[in-house]
């Protein structure tokens, strides 16, 4: 076909994405903009197709990218193609953000008129403006009577120093100004460059496992064409595979056609039986007619937070086994790998984002696969430095060498923007004091609203840092973070003892002078949670060796039923097969029988410190 | 020594769901009713012993031989004696009660006086077994007895004066605001009474009971802790002990020669049958109870006209396994001090108790909370009683 062909369709196609904080409109503008162009009517429409994972409907989040093609006829009465490329809005998933990002050429900023810019409103304009794409803002919610528009547009402005002069003002919610957002689109965002007469380079930017036609690969073709039949080579796995479909994105389904030129973002299937054979950030190009260079791929996410899930039920270790490898098809981000634990039996160490990642993952499992599971704490990833000179990555403090051999630690920490309204300041860097925060800097965005920067260490703000921000400020406050590096700091190992015995699940690292206060917390919650046995268990926790908290479940006085009434054996059999019940979902760690739940809860408790 | 029945004469269970007042702490089948409806009561009543009698029961050689039999409640004291020779009438028409059978009645000392008990006595009951619950004015209010601890000691002396020589007391400890001191009155007061059989249970706080709802408001003194109520059962233990009661049961003590022969069938897998309302029973290897609506009842007595009919009285039937029977051996002969015996557990089921319940056995023992004797008898220790049910439950396969 002739190049101008090619060019012709690239210059009428606009690759973008919509940014915004949590909740300013993103997914809803989506939805508008899918249901002007005409390719759903509204009735058809489900609330928020670009969120089709259940979950994600159910939290109002997004959080696997997801794209649709849109026709729009713009008012110079041409026909626009768009590819609206949507980006999960939450800091655990920057690096989805960032690959999502890597496939566009502008980026629509959505800032709620009602809260002005926040946290993650920064961040991710940042992360768009790293990435080279074109950002304008348009201004929702100004259906709302508490609405500023005026005052947004210059807080746009002066703090992001964007033009937003003309910024649309709308209502994705009402469908006010809709059509000026998708005319902004063809004037504001670049047409996508690329030669389709060069030979194939396209950008993996996402990928997707169906049972039927195996891996689908998201991808952004930069130069070339990609059709039917080709033989295509991933250049950094050096896999070669035969393209057997090609095609775009329907709303919520795929839609096959010839081809995918320079400019386009569409998708192909090609037999691939294994995601990792499709790498996010990889460049296809074709086989018998390869590109110089691949494009710069980008640094796959490492998991940040790790933690052991066990199943209540070991019977269920290879369901969760299965369950796991089905998620990590479509979720590269999700570690796993075998372990054992004395208390809790045979799991898996996983490696997640971030705790909503994990909470995310935890959740599936339990909806979708059924599987009753047992989490232990989450932690991060500890370095830690031996006098034999050689460093380990530690993800499960069970595995912590003698502390003998052991020369150094490391944290990780984080450098964290808080932006927050000023009356709530001072709770807010007590808070953040708490967490063993380092003060950085103040920026004041206005007189009534700042930045507060820190850094914190990221084990202090995996387990209820967001709660513990929103109570503090009545939810005003938000938050974002990035990791900084590794520091050396003083931590140290504590081990939760029953009847004497180390309960490895209940092991965790904390810092040295945090460790008096988590530990007694420990024994007194695990005192509640256990009951009475036969004989006197002593609860302890114990920091090397050394026994820093303590608790007694006394023993059991008094189980008996006095009278029988009238011969009624069935009520008493019953009484007992209850009692027999609870004792089946114990586990016996150190001659004690300790429910299952108790783990759960006394975690639990633990994170909220 | 007690050991499993094996076929041979059965118990009868009668059940009288009628008192003069609920007590506060009673969530048993029983209600206050006007006499008429005693009266139609004690109708259905004898009908069912003849319907059932008819059932099953009656083998080749004859009527069916009944080794005991109790009449509890309820109140059976509130039936005239003519009602209880009306009933003891028609047992004894309908089946073989052996001359030796032990046939008890509960009694409210609140509702008898010297005629009333000669009356029973003439109507064939032998054993009584009297509510006494305490012998402080104080308790009994909070417990809502409609007696006084004086007309209890009465109830006592007639009784011996009918010529009943065979008495239980049952008394109650572990009650709200109750110590070592108040409880070891009532028990000395008991002793002196010299009856053949003591029955001292510890307070069950069941729910949806008035005292239940007073205590969570907070009305009554404060139940005993676990470690009072403790001092309390081992007291009893060792004072009942020096004066000649020897503890059979977790909370029953007699003397020599006065165990109660029923209640123990009923620990020893013997055959009852319950007649009555909502009265269980044990027959031909199935549990089953009546129903425990009136109207219900009443119906289906009525309507039935022959034997095979009353089939359909059965309710909540269990067919009992092997496996029933085998963890049933267990948590009812455990609850005997004498405990279970290993050579019978294998002459039943023929299998070892040891290969059925080894590992929790062996932990027991080494928990100490079972013992076993040279005898090979396996029963609890004395802290295994303090926690029969932790115990019991292990025992379920």
């Amino acid at each position: 076909m002739a190049s101008n062909h090619y060019d012709n369709i690239r210059e009428r196609t606009r690759n973008f994405c919509i940014v915004a904080h949590i909740d300013h409109g993103k997914s809803t503008l989506a939805d508008r903009m899918i249901e002007r162009t005409g390719l759903l009517t509204s009735r058809e429409m489900q609330d928020q197709v670009l969120d089709n994972m259940e979950l994600e409907r159910e939290r109002g989040i997004t959080i696997k990218s997801q794209a649709v093609r849109l026709v729009y006829k713009a008012k110079d009465g041409v026909e626009y193609i768009f590819n609206l490329i949507d980006t999960p809005g939450h800091v655990d998933f920057n690096y989805e953000v960032s690959r999502s990002l890597a496939a566009c050429d502008g980026a629509i900023l959505v800032v709620d008129a009602t809260q002005g810019i926040q946290a993650q409103t920064l961040a991710n304009v940042y992360l768009a403006l790293e990435h080279d794409l074109d950002v304008f803002p348009v201004i929702n919610k100004i259906d709302l009577p508490s609405a500023m528009p005026e005052e947004v547009r210059h807080e746009i402005e002066d703090v992001i120093g964007i033009e937003a002069e003309d910024a649309p003002l709308i209502s994705a919610k009402q469908g006010i100004g809709i059509e000026d957002v998708l005319e902004a689109v063809v004037e504001k965002i670049p047409a996508p460059e690329g030669n389709a007469e060069e030979p194939l380079k396209a950008l993996i930017f996402d990928s997707l496992y169906d049972s039927y036609r195996g891996v689908i690969v998201f991808c952004r073709i930069r130069d070339g064409v990609i059709r039917k039949g080709m033989q295509v080579r991933m250049m950094a796995t050096g896999a070669v595979v035969e393209v057997v479909e090609v095609g775009y994105f329907g709303p919520g389904q795929f839609i096959p056609c010839e081809e995918l030129a320079a400019g386009q973002v569409g998708y192909f299937t090609a037999s691939i039986k294994n995601i990792k054979d499709a790498r996010v950030g990889d460049t296809v190009t074709e086989h018998t007619r390869p590109c110089a260079e691949p494009l710069p791929g980008y640094k796959r996410a490492q998991p940040m937070v790790y933690c052991g899930l066990y199943p209540a039920d070991s019977a269920k270790y290879p369901d969760l086994r299965d369950a796991l490898e089905k998620l990590q098809l479509n979720d590269a981000s999700l570690f796993f790998e075998p372990e054992t634990s004395l208390a809790l039996g045979f799991g898996f160490r996983c490696g997640f984002l971030g705790l909503l990642h994990m909470e995310v993952i935890l959740e599936r499992l339990e909806r979708e696969y059924d599987l009753d599971l047992i989490s232990t704490a989450p932690g991060v990833v500890y370095k830690v430095y031996k006098t034999d000179g050689t460093m380990i990555e530690l993800t499960n403090p069970s595995n912590l060498p003698d502390p003998a051999k052991i020369e150094h630690m490391e944290e990780p920490i984080v450098s964290a923007e808080i932006m927050v309204t000023t009356e709530f300041i001072g709770p807010i860097m007590q808070l953040c004091q708490e967490r063993r925060g380092r003060y950085l800097d103040t920026e004041y965005i206005e007189a009534t609203r700042a930045v507060l920067k820190y850094e914190l260490p990221l084990n202090e703000i995996i387990y209820d840092f967001f709660d513990a921000l929103k109570s503090r400020s009545r939810g005003y406050a938000s938050f974002d973070y990035d990791l900084k590096g590794y520091e050396t700091s003083e931590l140290v190992k504590m081990d939760i003892l029953v009847n004497k015995e180390p309960v490895d699940a209940l092991s965790f690292i904390v810092h040295a002078a945090g460790a008096y206060e988590r530990g007694r917390k420990m024994c007194e919650k695990l005192k509640e949670e256990i009951p009475r046995q036969l004989f006197d268990v002593p609860i302890q926790a114990a920091v090397g060796g050394r026994i820093i908290a303590r608790e007694t479940v006394r023993q059991l006085r008094k189980d008996v039923l006095a009278k029988c009434y009238g011969g009624d054996i069935s009520r008493k059999k019953k009484l007992l097969e209850k009692q027999k019940e609870g004792k089946k979902r114990m586990q016996i760690v150190g001659n004690v029988e300790i429910p299952k739940e108790a783990f759960m809860n006394v975690l639990k408790l633990d994170a909220g410190n | 020594m007690i050991e499993f029945n094996r076929g041979g004469p059965v118990s009868l269970y009668l059940h009288f769901p009628f008192c003069e007042r609920k007590c506060r702490y009673c969530d048993f089948l029983s209600g206050p009713a006007g006499e008429e409806t005693r009266e139609e009561y004690i109708d259905l009543l004898c009908r069912e012993i003849e319907l059932r009698a008819g059932e099953t029961l009656v083998t080749d050689k004859g009527a069916e031989v009944v080794d005991t039999i109790f009449i509890g409640g309820g109140t059976p004291s509130l039936m005239t004696p003519a009602q209880a020779a009306r009933v003891m009438d028609t047992i004894r028409c309908c089946y073989h009660v052996l001359t030796d059978a032990e046939i008890s009645m509960e009694v409210n000392p609140g509702t008898v006086d010297p005629d009333k008990l000669r009356g029973f006595k003439a109507a064939g009951i032998g054993r009584l077994s009297v509510g006494m619950q305490s012998f402080d004015d104080s308790e009994l209010r909070l417990l809502g007895r409609i007696h006084t601890a004086a007309q209890a000691r009465e109830t006592f002396f007639a009784a011996r004066e009918a010529g009943f020589n065979n008495i239980n007391l049952d008394l109650m400890s572990a009650l709200p605001g109750q110590n070592i001191e108040t409880w070891s009155h009532t028990l000395e007061v008991a002793v002196s009474l010299g009856p053949e059989h003591i029955s001292a249970y510890s307070l069950i706080i069941e729910e949806g009971t008035p005292l239940a709802a007073l205590l969570d408001a907070g009305k009554l003194p404060d139940l005993p802790s676990e470690e009072e109520d403790r001092r309390m059962y081992h007291f009893t233990k060792q004072f009942l002990a020096s004066k000649g009661y020897r503890r059979y049961e977790i909370s029953n003590y007699a003397k020599a020669g006065y165990e109660c022969r029923h209640n123990c069938g009923y620990w020893t897998g013997h055959e009852y049958l319950g007649l009555g309302l909502g009265a269980s029973s044990y027959l031909d290897g199935e549990r089953f109870k009546n129903p425990d609506e009136m109207d219900e009842y009443r119906k289906a007595v009525m309507s039935t006209s022959d034997s095979n009919s009353l089939e359909t009285m059965r309710r909540e039937r269990q067919k009992l396994t092997q496996k029933d029977c085998m963890e049933e051996f267990m948590f009812l002969g455990l609850r005997m001090t004498d405990g279970v015996s290993e050579p019978e557990f294998e002459r039943r089921f023929g299998v070892k108790l040891e290969d059925a319940f080894g590992s929790v056995l062996h932990r027991h023992l080494e928990q100490n909370v079972v013992c076993r004797t040279s005898d090979h008898r396996i029963s609890l220790t004395e802290y295994g009683l303090d926690v029969a049910n932790y115990v019991m439950a292990d025992y379920l396969l």
